[in-house]
């Protein structure tokens, strides 16, 4: 029997870490070829001994791993550690991470050829690698919170890439600031463990959490609170952030600002997956609050519904895609709340292939249509760039849901799941996800039709106007051209974009048919995720599960099915056939339309409360509590009394002795005055 | 080797070198650069002998000397380091260095004089770290004003007539407070020394007076809330090197004092008023983490930024009297108490690396206003890296030093209370907001003046220092286990020491 040693381990972590420093410390010696191969082989490295890893855990019945590489600190009898925790769903999510990891790093290549910040961002998009493989590797709490805040920093570098670009910058701040109100919680979280185990380890917390139930928290004096629903509260606050749930759902689409190959990577396939990830890891202490798990389904439901909707009204291709993305981490966060963690975890996994596919897709026209992602100025482009049209379809029907594709298997079962569930908040959640099938369909052929069919939108002006030159200064992208006028007719992308996209397009389509019995009713993952009896709705659905292909065929008589194809219908008809039916339903519906255009007026919520009001506060304090008062009145005020004191005072110092004399007169006057008196008495 | 006075050393090779330092003359500053530098060197070397001869096992004060110093006031020159100790000598011989190799060409004038005045400094610090007497630990304590009250009154920015008078007032105001208390404890017991303050037996109201005479003298160093507004005014106006002593080692200062002072020799009167210290410390994160946010000059952001981790520091300090004895658990007020410990360190080291940061961008522009920025890292990209990594420090970002010891202390107040962890943990929030909007404004963004385009990146000196600091801070982030195991039986000494109740 083989066993998993630490070694390899380290290596998977180890070999992105290294081509990110290496492509990042000697960006100059090395060069852009350079850059780009240290990064990739890295990251190949690593794809390739994760793919070892899982295939011995699987098949090679390889035990889990389960160390600590090395103390971090110790206080008293306290002692945290760096470790490895390596079981079937981290080995799932290294496969996944380094796989579209590998695929972006390849499609990199291409996308940004003409950009200065090659090296750089080779280095960044190694180093996210590093980042995400510690987080899901990591055997406690200190190690995950490393992780968490590691792809944080990343994500902010990132987003914030083109850093001339103030909407860069300003996305990039936003959502490290989100991102941070979501850790705030999730460090309250973990302290919250420390305080009710004694330790971060995640072997011994859940060990221990049969603990949990009947623990109170006197969190407020005569209150006591279930322990276990502070705890999964305070962890589900930092997934929010992470997994942007409503209501801090407000920097994903902003981080559109990045360079798209890192919202393929991180922004849908990896990062964002964090919250779901780490939500199932600790489903151990989740089952224990029915309150924390009712949360979750409620806010998982509410992000499925609300910002798909969204979806539907932006013109800017990766803004749908990144509004998908939200509405699908909202559904996988729904099955979480409903005990369907495998259900969930299995929907990332699916969704990690066709939405990363979506994102290079959308990518690849980016670049055919020279930088512009307005939809309204594309249209028809199916004749100039075939891959990336039929491979954007196959990545639209398994994010539709089509029967057969991949998520298909994983967004039937979450649907089926939330609909057995019998959690407070079950129905309302399941009307969500429900009518969220309708929405997907229609934003996801929405954006199919305007930009590959129908009429092209844009004119290509030839050759030589005089014009500068197009072509990818990405610094500077919408200035080089007019809105809708192209130098050149959109061609297809060079193959490291198109062979991404095929990789990604084959698992999109047939992941699903070998892995949904295993993985969602077989009980695949194990130990790793622990669902209550009472809670296992998969359970449930096991029982009517007859393999794949009966699956496959009770897909069309289901109502998702039903749904999905209105869906489909009313995209196909507006989009294709009438497109002013759109502009009428505009007008007829105006305050939702304009709700959904000011996406519900969140934006300005938060920035005019937090954002203003922090620095009018900030000044307050500064111009009124420091200023005025402390330095004011206390420190410049106290100088002044002396100053003013010593005026008076000093007038005495006259310096003529008739003063002097007449002062000593006065002086003893009073003091036999004073004997006199007191003497008397 | 182990006999050696290393501590005595370490206290009067800088100040001995300082003195052939002035003998380089005013003619001659390349002498007294390389001269200093050397100087420095040797104690970091010192310092760094201290580690292969600490018992780490031990909480009780090492390498320890005695002498005969004023047997009038029965006050001797008694030095002595524990894990604490210790850390905070090594944070201040390693800053030395940096400082000098930062200050070689930004300060030209009076050259030997600047670097003579940091090699007192440093001995004076160095001397306040080990002292073990309480009237010797006075005087390093005072005596430590006169070369920073120079640095910044000769060297120092267009204000510093008022901020050196500002910064010299509060200090002193507080320590008189102080020299009360320990003449009162003399009366007492009838010594200076320490160990025997430590177990002097003193009731409840007489703890109580004594435990603000110290809070008030030590106060006004961290600084805490109220007694704060010096710092930002003294930072402003300090040169570069003023300023990284400034917040890197001279705050410390303060809290060192408490751990020295006013948990061992008034437990029962810290423990009382504990809340009251709890309570600033909170308010210094969060009021000040605003205040921090609307800052127009970068050195004053920085400032209010150091007051604001500061607060973590005596924060953790305090907590240890809600955990130990408030809910009999030791174990997680060491936490804390180390937490706090770590923090003092770290903030050392990014506090340093930020101001090194400033002092580098003022040196090319002269100016300190975050608007004359912007578009920095076009034409500075490694300076950028180091500012970002450093800022990233700054909001305790986890395999970052500025991370441990705050991580550490929001575990251990979860436990006192889970509100004063939420407080605590705010600065997660608004210690993001203040600096990563320093960054964005200062770094990214386009280049709005012609003055920024021609800025030339690092040198290789400056490059050196920040790396030098860069290379502390990630190594503390990512290992920390070497400083809490070099502080360990230290701080659990220290908690038996906040937990010994000496009235009743």
């Amino acid at each position: 029997m083989i066993v998993i040693s630490e070694t390899i381990l380290l290596a998977i972590v180890l070999a992105p870490l290294a081509g990110a420093l290496l492509a990042g410390l000697l960006r100059n010696q090395i060069g852009r070829a350079g850059a780009s191969t240290v990064t990739i082989l890295g990251v190949a490295v690593s794809c390739g001994l994760s793919c070892w890893v899982l295939y011995q855990l699987v098949w090679g019945g390889a035990p889990n791993f389960n160390a600590d590489v090395y103390t971090w600190f110790t206080v008293g009898k306290l002692s945290l550690h760096v470790g490895f925790l390596v079981d079937r769903l981290t080995a799932m999510m290294l496969v996944v991470v380094t796989f579209v990891s590998l695929m972006v790093h390849i499609y990199t290549i291409g996308y940004m050829a003409d950009d200065p910040g090659y090296q750089r961002f080779f280095s960044y998009i190694a180093l996210f690698t590093f980042s995400m493989l510690m987080l899901v590797m990591a055997n406690n709490f200190l190690q995950l919170f490393f992780g968490w805040e590691a792809v944080g920093l990343v994500s902010y570098l990132l987003i914030g890439f083109w850093f001339e670009r103030p909407t860069a910058t300003f996305a990039a701040l936003k959502a490290f600031l989100v991102n941070r109100v979501g850790d705030f919680g999730f460090v309250l979280g973990i302290a919250a463990v420390l305080y009710g185990f004694g330790t971060l380890d995640y072997g011994s917390v859940f060990a221990q959490a049969g603990t949990l139930d009947g623990t109170t928290i006197e969190v407020i004096g005569g209150h006591p609170w279930s322990l276990a629903t502070v705890i999964c509260v305070l962890l589900f606050v930092g997934a929010m952030g992470k997994s942007a749930q409503v209501p801090l759902h407000v920097w994903l689409p902003d981080s559109m600002e990045g360079p798209t190959p890192i919202s393929a990577l991180i922004h849908a396939a990896t990062m964002v997956t964090a919250g779901i990830f780490m939500v199932a890891r600790m489903s151990p202490l989740f089952e224990h609050s029915e309150t924390a798990l009712s949360l979750v389904l409620i806010v998982g439901a509410t992000t499925a519904f609300f910002t798909g909707l969204i979806g539907i009204v932006q013109n800017d291709i990766k803004r749908v895609i990144a509004y998908s993305t939200l509405s699908q981490l909202g559904y996988m966060c729904a099955a979480l709340g409903a005990s369907a963690y495998a259900a969930g975890v299995y929907h990332l996994m699916t969704h990690a292939f066709f939405k990363a596919l979506l994102f290079l897709g959308a990518g690849s026209v980016i670049v055919a249509m020279h930088h512009e992602q307005d939809m309204r100025r594309m249209g028809g482009l199916r004749k100039y760039m075939p891959i990336t049209y039929i491979t954007m379809w196959i990545g639209s029907l398994a994010l539709a849901g089509a029967p057969g594709f991949a998520g298909f298997f994983s967004k039937d079962a979450i649907i089926e799941a939330i609909g057995e569930s019998h959690r407070t908040g079950h129905l309302y959640a399941y009307i969500c996800v429900l009518a969220g099938v309708f929405v997907t369909a229609l934003y996801s052929f929405r954006l199919l039709y305007m930009t590959f069919h129908g009429k092209e939108r844009f004119t290509v002006v030839g050759h030589g106007q005089g014009r500068t030159h197009a072509k990818t200064t990405s610094d500077e992208p919408h200035h080089a051209h007019h809105p809708g006028e192209l130098e050149h007719p959109p061609h297809e992308s060079p193959w490291v974009i198109t062979v991404p996209l095929i990789l990604l397009a084959i698992p999109s389509v047939v992941i699903g048919w070998p892995t949904v019995a295993p993985m969602l009713y077989g009980g695949w993952f194990g130990s790793s995720i622990h669902v209550a009896q009472a809670n296992d709705v998969l359970g449930e659905l096991a029982r009517e599960f007859h393999g794949p292909l009966a699956m496959f065929a009770q897909g069309f008589v289901s109502p998702p099915f039903w749904i999905a194809l209105a869906g489909f219908a009313v995209a196909t008809y507006v989009y294709l056939f009438n497109p002013k039916i759109a502009e009428q339903c505009e007008r007829i519906l105006l305050p939702v339309y304009r709700a959904l255009v000011r996406k519900y007026w969140f934006d300005e919520l938060y920035y005019n409360l937090f954002a203003r009001g922090g620095v009018k506060l900030g000044r307050a304090f500064w111009k009124g509590g420091d200023g005025a008062l402390l330095d004011g009145v206390m420190v410049d005020g106290s100088a002044a009394f002396v100053a003013r004191s010593a005026q008076i005072v000093r007038r005495l110092q006259t310096g003529y002795l008739y003063s002097y004399a007449f002062a000593m007169i006065v002086g003893l006057i009073l003091l036999l005055g004073g004997f006199w008196y007191w003497g008397l008495h | 080797m182990s006999n050696w006075p290393l501590l005595s050393l370490l206290i009067w090779i800088p100040v001995a070198g300082a003195i052939l330092v002035l003998f380089c003359g005013n003619a001659r500053p390349n002498a007294a650069r390389w001269l200093s530098l050397l100087v420095t060197l040797i104690v970091l070397a010192v310092s760094a002998l201290l580690l292969p001869n600490f018992d780490y096992t031990s909480g009780a004060m090492q390498f320890g000397e005695a002498h005969e110093w004023l047997p009038g006031i029965h006050s001797s020159y008694k030095l002595g380091a524990d894990g604490i100790s210790v850390a905070l000598i090594l944070l201040t011989t390693f800053t030395t260095v940096l400082v000098i190799a930062g200050a070689w060409e930004v300060i030209k004038d009076k050259v030997h004089q600047f670097m003579a005045a940091m090699l007192v400094l440093e001995g004076l610090m160095i001397g306040v770290f080990c002292a073990m007497d309480a009237l010797l630990f006075y005087v390093f304590f005072e005596a430590m004003l006169i070369p920073m009250f120079i640095i910044i009154g000769i060297w120092g920015g267009p204000r510093r007539i008022y901020a050196t008078l500002k910064f010299f007032i509060f200090t002193f105001f507080g320590a008189i407070f102080m020299l009360v208390a320990l003449i009162y404890l003399y009366l007492k017991a009838g010594t200076f020394d320490l160990a025997t303050l430590w177990s002097l037996h003193l009731s409840r109201p007489e703890q109580i007076w004594l435990f603000f005479a110290f809070l008030i003298a030590f106060a006004v160093k961290v600084p805490m809330v109220p007694v704060h507004t010096w710092l930002p005014d003294a930072h402003v106006e300090a040169p570069t090197g003023g300023s990284v002593i400034l917040a890197a080692i001279m705050l410390k200062v303060g809290t060192y004092g408490f751990v020295r002072f006013s948990l061992p020799i008034v437990p029962d009167a810290s423990q009382q008023l504990a809340w009251l210290v709890i309570a600033l410390s909170l308010i210094a994160i969060i009021y000040i983490g605003y205040v921090a946010l609307v800052q127009e000059d970068m050195k004053k952001l920085i400032a209010y930024s150091s007051i604001a981790h500061m607060g973590f520091v005596t924060l953790g300090l305090f907590v240890v009297f809600m955990l130990a004895r408030g809910l009999n658990d030791p174990q997680t007020a060491q936490l804390g108490a180390q937490g706090a410990m770590v923090q003092m360190i770290s903030h050392g080291l990014v506090s340093g690396a930020m101001f090194t940061c400033i002092g580098v961008m003022y040196d090319r522009l002269h100016t300190r206003l975050i608007k004359d920025y912007g578009g920095l890292a076009k034409v500075m990209p490694w300076f950028a890296a180091f500012m970002v990594l450093f800022a990233m420090a700054n909001c305790g970002l986890p395999g970052t030093s500025g991370f441990v010891g705050e991580f550490m202390v929001i575990l251990a107040s979860f436990k006192a209370n889970p509100w004063v962890s939420l407080a605590a943990a705010f600065t997660l929030i608004i210690g993001a907001a203040y600096t990563l909007w320093l960054i964005k404004r200062v770094i990214f963004g386009q280049i709005e003046s012609e003055a920024v385009r021609t800025m030339p990146d690092i040198n290789a000196r400056e490059a050196f220092v920040l790396a030098a600091f860069a290379a502390a801070v990630l190594i503390v982030g990512v290992w920390p286990w070497p400083l809490t195991h070099l502080m360990d039986a230290s701080v659990s000494h220290l908690v038996s020491q906040a937990l010994a109740t000496k009235v009743g």
